[in-house]
């Protein structure tokens, strides 16, 4: 385009003021990149087609209510009910308490429900003949440098042993990976170790279980089974609320925060400052230009290039402020993941949070644009040149 | 020599408010193909309004204007900008160069509007800054540069895509006597070497002497005036 010269100019005819604006673009892109990124991961979490296929049976009361361990077997006997398992949440955190586990004491056939969850033959065998074995998700592992054959004590935040003390100890027997890398960040985090172990060894725990997750035969029938594994404890005094898991994920994420809202309640407000930042850049730009817009009329630009032109020069300054912020925030997620220990794991910018931010830049430039570039256009040659 | 620009009946009304202003009473007015036309008068008599109803940058509130047989009158504004682009050269007071472009770039502005490609745009404004005599500035912003050579390369501008008719006002309204000078002696050349059909607008009766005759306007009304 034989004009970038001209709109390229104008743009940086105040490098200050430009420069100013630009890092105030860049920052608001940078931000909309890393919220994008945790909208993301929220949205993610739990959404895999095996998930859907999973029942999570807990407490009605609250989800720290122990359920009997003899609801096992009757839930199996639920028709449409394929398998089922169970599982009780641990506690555990590694030498000081605020190196949080995410920790599962499971029955032995845990992983059996969870295709996502890689682990060699052998291990899982290890595993399986191991009564203080552990299996331990890989991103765990190598964030506390574990190796299969480490005997690794653990502190459980809640259960104490048979000897009062909190400190436990585990063989390490094998590695998880997770086999979907987008949903699966989770997987790599897990401890796991043998619900019978943990039953055993702890006074508090008397053949209760946390919760179960059982695997349907049919999705479409995932309410139906629900129901039925909900009216197995009917009025009893242990009362269950099964849901599917992408619903107690969602429900979990809801009890922390609502995080869509609170993103899009900081992108509201930071997207106003914008408007009125670069509009205001825009107005000024094109009010000291005045003679400079007439002169072109003038030659005999039209007053449609005119206006494409200042459009153009708006645009271009909220892509260039926009596509640096936001590559910005692609540079530093991986970090903010990594420092965070792995207990966030925000996926980098990607296709789509690319799309929506590109389409933000061109239609903020267009709106803070839009004003100017109609008063350029309307710009009468003979007022402007004349200073009127 | 025929004629190029003709004015018939030409008159200017602006309305401020309720209140109108004319401006340009009735005038009638032929410029010669290949002519060096000067207009003096005094502040506020209407030689400004009067130059731009001649380049088309406006229209009048009466009568006709014709430029080389079109009429401008009857032109609506696109058709107006397209055929200023192709037909005029214009040339201010203060310069009005593109601070942020080099005078090479300035000069390539009109030359935009054709269908030129950049290789040629940029061969064509370089032989209009030679004939200005600026071929060794052309890389400099007009900040670096003297009011007399903004102004030269002002005249480039006009010149570039090769029109007819130069209208010019003030050229040396800003200038020292020197500027003046060179400015004015190169519109001469333009006129003379040429061809190009000059109608500038003055304040100084020195400037006026380049012309080959001067116009008196006062009060929106023509008084001609031959000049030796
Ligand atoms: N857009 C406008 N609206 C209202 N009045 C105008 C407008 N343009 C010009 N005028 C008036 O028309 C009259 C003639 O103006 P013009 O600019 O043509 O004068 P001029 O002869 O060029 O004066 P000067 O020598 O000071 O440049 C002035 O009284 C001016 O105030
Ligand atoms: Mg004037």
């Amino acid at each position: 385009m034989k004009y970038l010269h001209l709109i390229w100019a104008a743009l940086f005819r105040r490098k200050a003021r430009t420069v100013l604006t630009l890092v105030s673009i860049v920052a608001a892109f940078l931000l909309f990149g890393m919220l994008d990124a945790v909208r993301t991961s929220f949205d993610q979490a739990g959404q895999s087609a095996n998930g859907a296929q999973r029942l999570q049976t807990g407490s009605k009361l609250s989800f720290i209510q122990p359920l009997p361990q003899s609801l096992e077997a009757q839930i199996a006997q639920v028709p449409g009910v394929k398998q089922v398992t169970y599982a009780n949440w641990f506690g555990g955190a590694y030498q000081d308490p605020h190196n949080q586990v995410f920790s599962f004491a499971v029955a032995p056939n845990y992983i059996d429900l969870y295709p996502e969850i890689a682990v060699d033959p052998a291990a899982r065998k290890a595993f399986d003949a191991s009564r203080t074995g552990a299996l331990v998700g890989e991103t765990l592992a190598r964030r506390f440098h574990w190796k299969v054959g480490d005997k690794i004590p653990l502190q459980s935040t809640i259960f104490p042993n048979r000897e009062g003390s909190k400190n436990w100890s585990f063989d390490i027997v094998g590695i998880l990976h997770s086999t979907d890398k987008k949903t699966g960040g989770f997987y790599d985090q897990l401890f796991l170790l043998h619900w019978k172990y943990f039953d055993e060894t702890t006074p508090y725990n008397r053949g209760q279980v946390g919760w179960y997750v059982s695997r349907v035969a049919d999705v479409n029938q995932a309410d139906r089974v629900a129901r039925a594994i909900d009216a197995l404890s009917a009025n009893s005094d242990h009362e269950t609320r099964t849901q599917t898991e992408q619903a107690t994920t969602a429900s979990w994420m809801k009890q922390l925060a609502d995080i869509g809202l609170i993103v899009g309640a900081i992108m509201g407000a930071v997207f106003f400052t914008l408007l009125l930042l670069s509009g205001n850049t825009m107005m000024q730009a094109v009010r000291e230009r005045t003679a400079e817009l007439a002169v072109l009329k003038t030659i005999g630009f039209s007053s449609r290039s005119v206006l494409a032109m200042v459009l153009a020069e708006s645009v271009l300054l909220l892509l260039l402020g926009g596509v640096v912020g936001l590559g910005l925030a692609a540079l530093l997620i991986p970090g903010v993941s990594a420092g965070s220990g792995g207990m966030l794991n925000l996926p980098t910018v990607g296709a789509s949070s690319w799309l929506l931010g590109l389409a933000l830049m061109v239609a903020v430039g267009l709106l803070v644009g839009a004003l100017p570039a109609w008063r350029a256009m309307r710009l009468n040659i003979v007022d402007a040149l004349a200073g009127r | 020599m025929g004629t190029l620009i003709e004015l018939r009946n030409l008159s200017k009304v602006y309305e401020r408010g309720r209140q109108k202003v004319e401006v340009l009473h009735h005038i009638d007015l032929d410029i010669a193909e290949g002519d060096f036309l000067a207009m003096m008068g005094p502040s506020g008599s209407g030689k400004t309004t009067l130059l731009n109803l001649i380049g088309g940058l406006d229209s009048p509130s009466g009568g006709s204007i014709a430029v080389a047989g079109q009429r401008l009158d009857q032109l609506g504004a696109g058709a107006l900008a397209r055929w200023r682009a192709a037909h005029v050269g214009f040339v201010f007071q203060f310069y009005n160069l593109m601070p942020m472009l080099s005078a090479q770039r300035n000069v390539e502005l009109p030359l935009l509007l054709t269908r030129l490609n950049g290789a040629q745009r940029r061969k064509n404004a370089g032989i209009a800054l030679q004939l200005v005599g600026l071929g060794d500035r052309a890389a400099h912003k007009p900040g670096e540069l003297s009011g007399g050579q903004q102004q030269r390369v002002a005249i480039a501008r006009a010149i570039v895509s090769d029109p007819a008719l130069l209208v010019c006002d003030e050229p040396t309204g800003d200038l020292d006597r020197q500027s003046a000078e060179d400015v004015l002696g190169l519109l001469r050349t333009l006129n003379r070497e040429h061809g190009k059909t000059i109608v500038m607008v003055t304040h100084d009766p020195k400037a006026a002497e380049y012309a080959n005759h001067t116009l008196h306007l006062d009060k929106g009304t023509l008084v001609e005036q031959a000049t030796a």
